[in-house]
């Protein structure tokens, strides 16, 4: 093992050092475990360019990133809202949707989104909707509204999402206000529900909570359909659904970043991960939903025809997408802190 | 009774480290993506195999490990020595810098060196990886190699010099025999923090070189692959296999020299 | 004496890897940015002296001293028990008790969640042999828990190291000088091991203070530490004026903390590394 290791690194540094050599190549910046693999080899098997892969965890750490530092990548997957904060800071380039020949597969629903309204900076990837899944053997009641998640009766059995954005929009929307509110009274509602929540919750979670959730460890719990999917068809007796006070619904798209080194095979990446067979099966290893029906038809059957996935008709008029939210983002940091701090009593 | 209790407590010990361990590696066979166990099956050694970028990340892995260890126990080691030497208040100023890097949550050490980097333009990638790993291991060594310096009685070092040992043979034969088994821990928390970085890594590096670890960290928010079980449990078994082969080899040559 | 310019290359390494990035930190805590471009202020400083924060920061010292100490306790007789040993197994052992530790701490704080969880295998066992289950996760105790896993072979190397260089004679010297177990203990053996100690201390109070992820997993997300907020301030709310005051603030506070036991005389004669 050694032995073969030390050349190779060598060689690494030597090229990194020079930076003369002529590979083909695409740096690509991804959510972390969020493609499957193969794709990336098949297109370097057609292309011939080589993808160069690096994984993120969150969309802030992304933007830390590329705006701190001078790391430069060719393609990137923010979700909308951190979409509309690159546009804002003109730090995308432009992409001709006519010179990508499978643009036309993306449906209708997910193009002119609020984030990017000429479609002029980027390709949806993948979407999903947040809403609460719980356990119907544990629980008897029908859920159906986020308030169902103030409910005493529960208290103990429930995960809340842990990052400020995700509760706020429960806390706001339960309240029947935007997800978006910047207004402080509103906030301070918001607020204040939380803290008034915090005793019922046994634990705020993240990806975590799916195993929990399987395990039964707790009844109810606010996820992405993405995962609600993937924990139904582990534990048949949970039940997604979408609350009736409306829900944030996300898109992730592919993006060029404006200093991007390889413009053109950054194109020649997305065009290929937008085909219908190859867009089938990245989702299918991810589990989330595609804005193309052409690659939807190509799904496995349990994955093409899911509810959860893709809720027939996508309630839009009641779903709102997050919106940058640089300018409070101080106001929410404080507000989690003082959350996660109180003591509930 | 005495030697009853001791070893129950390291059985105890050792029964609370490991346990963890078994029980990462059994999801390594689990038929599912989640922490529930559903089953037995092979599909996630299948799939890393398939996984070119697993593998990839897995050889950047070793190769910052091993390189940045080998730096930062010269560095750190030399530099023990010399701080030793120092007149104290020259000391407690290197003492307090070197405890910096302890000090600072692994996410300010990141990106300020990430700025480092980006203000003197060193292009990201293996080296600005290593030589952050260096900058964070460092100080670990010093604090292991000092105190073996601090209760090491300086005269024999004097002693070797004025019996005519170069300084290169007395450091050697005298010097380094007395804080080897610093140094060794030393680098064994080098290693050991150098693979499992996940921050510091995550900000300097780019242009594909990724480890194991910042794939781990850039899963968390979507859940860990099983396939990184998968890998964790083959390495930690071959690690494991030749240690017990060196230890019975060792065990044998020990007995025979007792006979 | 030229042993001194032995340090040379690392006084170089860190003027360039640890002040300058200092620098830029403590740049980054007074910077704000204005209509009329970049201006300086305390406002990061004063934002520490909010109750929220101060309290915050009480909790998380607070939590990693209960692990440094008990890490020490624990620590200290499994050195003990590894110095008396016969040669060929000591090593063998002391391997075992680190080699977990290449194992990414993440995926074993993970498996800790897995093992500790209402419904976990902890509770499984204990149901299963009719002892009453309790909620181990969730809580302080679990995050306590979870940094002690975390740092333990941190405390228990250079504690051996110390032991094992104490010289045996001495300790016979002791037993014919009339002393006692405890007193050669007390008198002997602790006094000689001090160095190790304190390394010890060092290197598992100071990482613990500023850890985030074990919050997360074994907290369940209920507690929130300074370490949490830090890295919150450059991941989450990208107001990286805070997150470096904060940061900057905690340094001091240990350092000077560091100084001022570095002054205490059993301390510094008997650590002297400080």
């Amino acid at each position: 093992m050694k032995r073969f290791l030390f050349p190779a690194v060598l060689t690494t540094i030597l090229m990194t050092g020079c930076g003369g050599e002529e590979k083909q190549v695409v740096k690509v910046f991804n959510w972390g475990d969020y493609i499957d693999p193969q794709t990336n080899m098949l297109f370097t098997e057609e292309t011939g360019i080589d993808v160069l892969y690096e994984e993120y965890p969150t969309n802030e750490e992304m933007y830390a990133k590329i705006s701190g530092g001078n790391a430069r990548y060719d393609v990137l997957v923010p979700s909308d809202y951190m979409i509309e904060k690159l546009i804002k800071e003109d730090m995308l380039a432009e992409i001709d949707v006519n010179d990508l020949e499978n643009y036309k597969f993306i449906d209708k629903d997910f193009k002119s989104l609020p984030f990017d309204p000429e479609d002029k900076y980027s390709v949806p990837y993948s979407w999903g909707t947040m809403g609460i899944i719980y356990n119907t053997t544990m629980i008897e009641d029908d859920i159906d509204e986020w308030a169902d998640l103030w409910n005493p009766e529960y208290a103990k059995k429930m995960f809340m999402y842990d990052s400020e954005r995700e509760s706020l929009m429960v806390a706001l929307k339960k309240l029947g206000y935007s997800m978006n509110s910047t207004d402080p009274l509103e906030l301070e509602e918001a607020k204040q529900e939380l803290i008034a929540q915090k005793p019922l919750v046994l634990a705020y979670v993240v990806d975590e909570g799916k195993g929990k959730m399987i395990n039964e460890e707790a009844a109810m719990m606010v996820a992405w359909a993405g995962d609600a999917d993937l924990m139904i068809s582990e534990n048949p007796d949970l039940k997604y659904v979408l609350p009736k006070e409306g829900t944030n619904l996300f898109v992730d798209a592919m993006v060029v970043p404006k200093n991007a080194e390889n413009y053109d095979n950054a194109l020649a990446y997305i065009n290929f991960m937008t085909r219908p067979d190859i867009a089938a099966m990245n989702m299918s290893y991810l589990g989330y939903s595609t804005p193309s029906t052409a690659a939807r038809q190509l799904l496995p059957e349990e994955m093409r025809d899911s509810e959860v996935a893709y809720p027939d008709p996508i309630p839009f008029e009641t779903m709102e997408m997050f919106v940058d939210p640089s300018e409070v983002a101080d106001v929410y940091s404080r507000i989690w802190t003082e959350v996660k701090a109180s003591t509930g009593e | 009774m005495i030697k009853i209790l001791k070893k129950a407590y390291l059985g105890i010990i050792i029964l609370i480290i490991y346990a963890p361990i078994v029980l990462l590696m059994a999801f390594s066979f689990n038929d599912s993506k989640t922490t529930s166990w559903q089953g037995f099956t092979l599909q996630w050694y299948f799939d890393l195999f398939k996984d070119y970028q697993i593998k990839q990340s897995f050889e950047y892995t070793v190769t910052v490990a091993v390189v940045s260890t080998i730096c930062s126990v010269i560095i750190g080691t030399l530099a023990a020595i010399g701080i030793n030497q120092m007149t104290e208040w020259k000391r407690n100023i290197v003492m307090s810098v070197t405890y910096i890097p302890l000090l600072s949550p692994d996410i300010v050490t990141g990106i300020s060196l990430m700025m480092l980097y980006s203000t003197l333009h060193i292009p990201f990638g293996l080296i600005t990886l290593i030589l952050s790993h260096i900058t964070f291991s460092v100080p670990y060594v010093i604090l292991s190699v000092m105190p073996r310096l601090r209760t090491m009685n300086p005269n024999i070092y004097e002693a070797a010099l004025d019996l005519g040992a170069t300084p290169f043979y007395a450091f050697k034969h005298v010097i380094l025999p007395e804080i080897l088994p610093g140094v060794i821990s030393g680098a064994f928390i080098a290693f050991t923090l150098s693979l499992d970085d996940f921050v510091v890594s995550f900000f300097n590096t780019a242009s594909g070189v990724t480890t194991l670890s910042i794939q781990i960290y850039s899963m968390a928010r979507k859940g860990v692959n099983p396939k990184i079980n998968a890998i964790s449990t083959i390495v930690f078994v071959t690690i494991l296999i030749i240690l017990i082969i060196n230890n019975m080899r060792a065990n044998k040559k020990f007995k025979e020299n007792a006979k | 004496m030229y042993k001194r310019y032995l340090a040379s290359p690392y006084i170089l390494w860190s003027a360039i890897f640890i002040i300058v990035p200092l620098i830029l930190i403590a740049y980054f805590s007074l910077e704000t940015e204005t209509a009329e471009g970049v201006a300086f202020t305390l406002n990061s400083y004063k934002r520490f002296f909010d109750p929220l924060y101060m309290n915050i920061l009480i909790k998380s010292i607070n939590l990693a001293l209960i692990t440094t100490i008990v890490c020490l306790l624990t620590a200290y007789p499994l050195a003990m028990i590894l110095n008396e040993k016969e040669m060929s197994n000591k090593t063998m052992i002391l391997i075992l008790i680190i080699l977990p530790m290449w194992m990414n701490s993440l995926m074993r704080t993970y498996a800790w969640m897995i093992l500790l969880e209402n419904k976990g295998i902890l509770n499984s066992i204990l149901e299963y042999l009719g002892l009453p289950t309790g909620q181990f996760l969730y809580g302080d105790g679990a995050i306590v828990f979870g940094m002690i896993y975390n740092f333990f072979p941190f405390m228990v190397l250079p504690i051996y190291n110390a032991l094992a260089k104490i010289d045996p004679t001495l300790i016979e010297a002791s037993y014919d000088l009339g002393a006692n177990k405890v007193q050669t203990f007390q008198r002997v053996i602790l006094p000689l091991s001090m160095p190790g100690v304190i390394t010890g201390i060092l290197m598992v109070f100071m990482p613990s203070l500023t850890t985030f992820m074990v919050t997360r997993l074994l907290g369940g997300g209920q507690v929130v530490l300074i370490g949490n907020i830090i890295e919150e301030q450059f991941t989450r709310t990208n107001d990286w004026g805070f997150g470096s005051a904060l940061s900057v603030i905690l340094m001091l506070i240990i350092l000077i903390t560091i100084r001022l036991m570095g002054k205490n005389e059993t301390l510094g004669r008997g650590g002297g590394i400080v």
